[in-house]
This record gives structure tokens, C-alpha cells and sequence, in this order.
């Protein structure tokens, strides 16, 4: 399995086909207590760069973008009772949702974990 | 996030001090203030059980000083500001020649003139439309010089009498005799402060005017207190929603007239009579019921809050009204706002839905304060 980070501050796991995405540890801090996340519709097509979910702190709602094109194939339902789990665990238990890759190419533009880290402390 | 604009951004007083604990700071109002220290959620709960600190320096003191200092108010404002007593605060809305809101503001007799705290945003505007409005007998000044910081929670009291403050003149009261809309001068040592039993929390808590430059001094001495942390300014909105109090600029300006805004409590008894006041025909052609539209609250049945910006509509999907403010209840845990909806939509129970981000949000509409008031009123004897 291998991991991608955007420079929206979304991971992306890679294993085969399937790719599951969630936000960063720094995009968790930087938005405070997460309160709600609505997240895609299984079977809904995104296209790289689109509006996918959105997650909302406190005091406001933020996009969260798809970061790779697919179909998604499973939403994290544990959100829905349990938001927080963005702030506790956001790159692992806090993952938002999985697609089939419709174009792993797309891959080849995003970050490994140390050009993130070097993104992130750029910021 | 980051910005290039941060350059004309002004300080606080007490910036370095926030940064020292870790403040995040955003641009608001023309300053660099800070939003949270350890969290919205963890601060608005603290400061609902204990006592938090807020730096509202951002917001304008002004003085006005003269013989018919009071009635030349009178003039722009609907409340009774000539029948307040010496050491009394009253909430008073400044209104345009139309009746609109230009801001709302608190205004203390404070026995030697009026001392009046006006909006960050708006206090170059406001004092310009008094300088405009008032006759040349009356004398404003801005107090540039003057800190403010307000120290709300259930605890506010019993750490501000820790700290050793003492009245004016002997013999006078000491600040936590003081009830909720109460105000006096006090010294912290050598160091004159303006204490008022005020805040926008919904809270029982005091607001305390300090020369700038021992500002930083009294903001240590007060968190070094166990009931006392600072508190960042979206704590500060997320409180004062809860509590039902409109926002300037958000649920309340100038295309807003009192009764609409739902601030019938503004409009005094004699002044309605007198209708000598800015707008006072469009306003109290309004009063007490006779609007299109109203200010009313909104519980969100479900978990996802609605923002301001977000649109009422009917069962047809047409726009009818407008979510003016917004979030997620940290006291409630579940998220409410204010909206102007239909005067016919506004009784307490009537279901009605947003749209926001093309999806139908159901809520109903709901008494304020959504969280009861916790201020320290004077016993009705």
C-alpha cells in the first residue's frame, strides 16, 4: 500500500484499485472540533478536483476536494455518529470515503509523505 | 489562510501576549486578533463552567462629555438615555436618518459623562455620524489609548474579587457588588479601570476599560488565576449565539429595522411616545408586530449546522428568508442559527427548511436564548 498526500491536505491510500481518502493531521488542527462531515454518495462519479465532502468545525464548513477521479464504492458511516474521529484519528479511523480508480495517472501529480512534510512546513 | 494583507492589519495591545499563549490570530475588524488558543469547543466550555478572558480592545470606547451630551444621543438612539441613572449601562441601537441600524452599543452614565462601546467594525463610521449629528457643545473622544477586556463565566466574580480592586472614592462599592448592567471606576493599585457588569456571553461577567499599556499586566494577573484562561473569538460567537444575541453586521445593519431585528426591548416607552429619534417613523410604524419579516432562532433538526448565507425557502424552493448566523452548539451539542424568515413563519414550533449547498436542511423555530442567561441581576425587591 502506498500513501499520497494533495496539496488540500487529503491523504490518499493506494492498494490495487482502491484508493481510500481522508484529510491530514495538519487539516484536522487547522480546522478545530469536527462537528459533521457529509460525505459522497456511494456510486456518485468524482472527477479529480471536485467537490466530494464536506467537513464542518464549530464555526465553518470547509470543502474537502476528491483528490483522485473513481467511483465510490464505501463511505466511512462511523462518522456520522462519531465526527470527532477526524480530530482523534484523521489519517487512519477518520477516513472519509473509497473509490475505484478510474485513472491511476493521476497519482504521478500528487506528493509522497516527505514532499508533504516539506509542503506543510513551508506553510 | 496566510495573507499578504496582514501588513495593514493593526495590533492589540496585548498581541504579543496571546501569541505568548499560543493564540491562533486571524484578520477581524481591521486587527489581528486572536480566534482560539486550545480549541473553540474546549474554550466555550470553560468559559460556561469557570471564566474566560476575551480581548474586545478591538472594539471602540468613546466619551461624551457635555451639558446635553444625553439628549443629543437622544437624538440618534431609541433609548431612554436621559433617565439613566448615574452607574447604570443601557443597550441602545445608533440608527440612521431611516430608521436602519448603523450599530448597536452599550452606553453607561457614568455620573461624569457618557461612556459608550461601540462596534470594531463600525467605530470610524459611527464616530463620524456623531461628530455629524452632535452640537458643538458636546465632546467626543476615542479612547485609542484604552484596552478592553471582558471576563465572562459562572466564576468571573470570584476571581476578580482575587484580585484586590478597590473603589474609586472609600466608601463606594467594590466591582463584584455591582449587578448585570452596573458600572463604576476602580483602581488596581495606581491603575484607574472602567468596570462594568456586562459582556456578550450570555454569562455573568464584567468588562473592564484599562489604560493600554497595563493591559498585559491585568490580562496575567487574571489568567494566573485557576477559574481564569483566555478566550479567542470564535468561542466569543459561538457564546453569544447560544445566548441569542444578534451580531452587528450579521444579524443585524443597515438594511434592518429594530422590530424586524427583533429588538423591540430597545425602542424605551418614552421614547416611542416622544417618537423624537432617528427613523422614528419607519420605526414605529413597525412596532410592536407589523413587519414583513423577523429575527427568530432556529434549531437544525439533524447534525449538520447551516451557516449564514444559507437561504430559507418555501415548499416550492422559492427564497424567503436568510440564515444571518450560524454553528454548532458546544453547550446543546447540536447545531442552531438565526435566520430572518417571513413574520407569518416566526412563531416558536413552526417547521421550516433551509437550503444550503443545494440540500434541504428541515429545522424549527425556537425561543432565545437557546442556553438561559446566567447574568447577576439586581433582586426585584
Amino acid at each position: 500500500m502506498s500513501r499520497y498526500f494533495t496539496d488540500e491536505h487529503e491523504w490518499v491510500d493506494v492498494e490495487g484499485d482502491t484508493a481510500t481518502v481522508g484529510i491530514t493531521d495538519y487539516a484536522q488542527e487547522q480546522l478545530g472540533d469536527i462537528v459533521f462531515v457529509e460525505t459522497p454518495e456511494v456510486g456518485a462519479a468524482l472527477e479529480q478536483g471536485d467537490d466530494a465532502a464536506v467537513v464542518e468545525s464549530v464555526k465553518a464548513a470547509s470543502d474537502v476536494y476528491a483528490a483522485v477521479s473513481g467511483e465510490v464504492i464505501e463511505v466511512n458511516e462511523a462518522l456520522e455518529d462519531e465526527p470527532a474521529l477526524v480530530n482523534s484519528s484523521a489519517e487512519e479511523d477518520g477516513w472519509f470515503f473509497r473509490v475505484t480508480l478510474s485513472d491511476k495517472s493521476e497519482l504521478d501529480d500528487l506528493m509522497d509523505e516527505k514532499a508533504y512534510k516539506a509542503f506543510v512546513d513551508g506553510l | 489562510m496566510s495573507d499578504n494583507k496582514t501588513e495593514t492589519l493593526k495590533k492589540l495591545p496585548l498581541d504579543s501576549w496571546h501569541r505568548g499563549f499560543g493564540a491562533r490570530m486571524v484578520p477581524f475588524a481591521g486587527y489581528e486578533m486572536p480566534v482560539q488558543f486550545e480549541g473553540v469547543m474546549a474554550e466555550h466550555l470553560w468559559t460556561r463552567e469557570y471564566a474566560g478572558l476575551f480581548d474586545v480592545s478591538h472594539m471602540g470606547q468613546v466619551q461624551l462629555e457635555g451639558e446635553g451630551a444625553a439628549d443629543a444621543l437622544e437624538a440618534i438612539v431609541p433609548g431612554n438615555i436621559s433617565a439613566l441613572g448615574a452607574g447604570k449601562i443601557r443597550y441602545t441601537l445608533l440608527l440612521a436618518q431611516d430608521g436602519g441600524i448603523l450599530d448597536d452599543l452599550m452606553v453607561t452614565n457614568t455620573g461624569r459623562n457618557l461612556y459608550l462601546v461601540v462596534n470594531g467594525a463600525t467605530k470610524h463610521d459611527d464616530i463620524a455620524y456623531f461628530n455629524a449629528q452632535l452640537p458643538s457643545d458636546v465632546t467626543l473622544s476615542h479612547m485609542e489609548d484604552s484596552a478592553l477586556l471582558a471576563l465572562q463565566g459562572p466564576k468571573a466574580a470570584e476571581a476578580l474579587a482575587k484580585l484586590n480592586i478597590s473603589p474609586m472614592q472609600p466608601g463606594w462599592p467594590v466591582p463584584t457588588d455591582l449587578y448585570f448592567m452596573e458600572a463604576g471606576p476602580f483602581m488596581w493599585g495606581d491603575i484607574p479601570l472602567g468596570i462594568s457588569r456586562s459582556g456578550y456571553t450570555g454569562e455573568d461577567g464584567f468588562e473592564i476599560s484599562v489604560p493600554a499599556e497595563h493591559a498585559e499586566k491585568l490580562a496575567a494577573a487574571l489568567c494566573a488565576l485557576e477559574e481564569v484562561k483566555p478566550i479567542g473569538l470564535g468561542a466569543r460567537d459561538s457564546l453569544r449565539l447560544e445566548a441569542g444575541l444578534p451580531l452587528y453586521g450579521h444579524d443585524m445593519d443597515a438594511d434592518v429595522l429594530p422590530v424586524e431585528a427583533n429588538l423591540n426591548f430597545a425602542l424605551s416607552k418614552a421614547r416611542r411616545e416622544e417618537g423624537n429619534f432617528a427613523g422614528a417613523e419607519q420605526v414605529l410604524a413597525q412596532y410592536p408586530n407589523k413587519t414583513d419579516k423577523k429575527r427568530v432562532g432556529l434549531l437544525v433538526n439533524g447534525r449538520q449546522p447551516i451557516r449564514e448565507g444559507a437561504s430559507v425557502v418555501d415548499a416550492d424552493g422559492n427564497h424567503i428568508g436568510a440564515v444571518t448566523s450560524g454553528g454548532f452548539s458546544p453547550t446543546l451539542q447540536k447545531p442552531i442559527a438565526m435566520a430572518y424568515v417571513p413574520t407569518a413563519l416566526a412563531e416558536t414550533g413552526t417547521e421550516i427548511t433551509v437550503e444550503q449547498r443545494g440540500k434541504a436542511i428541515s429545522c424549527t423555530v425556537a425561543d432565545m436564548p437557546f442556553v438561559p442567561h446566567n447574568y447577576h441581576r439586581k433582586p426585584k425587591l
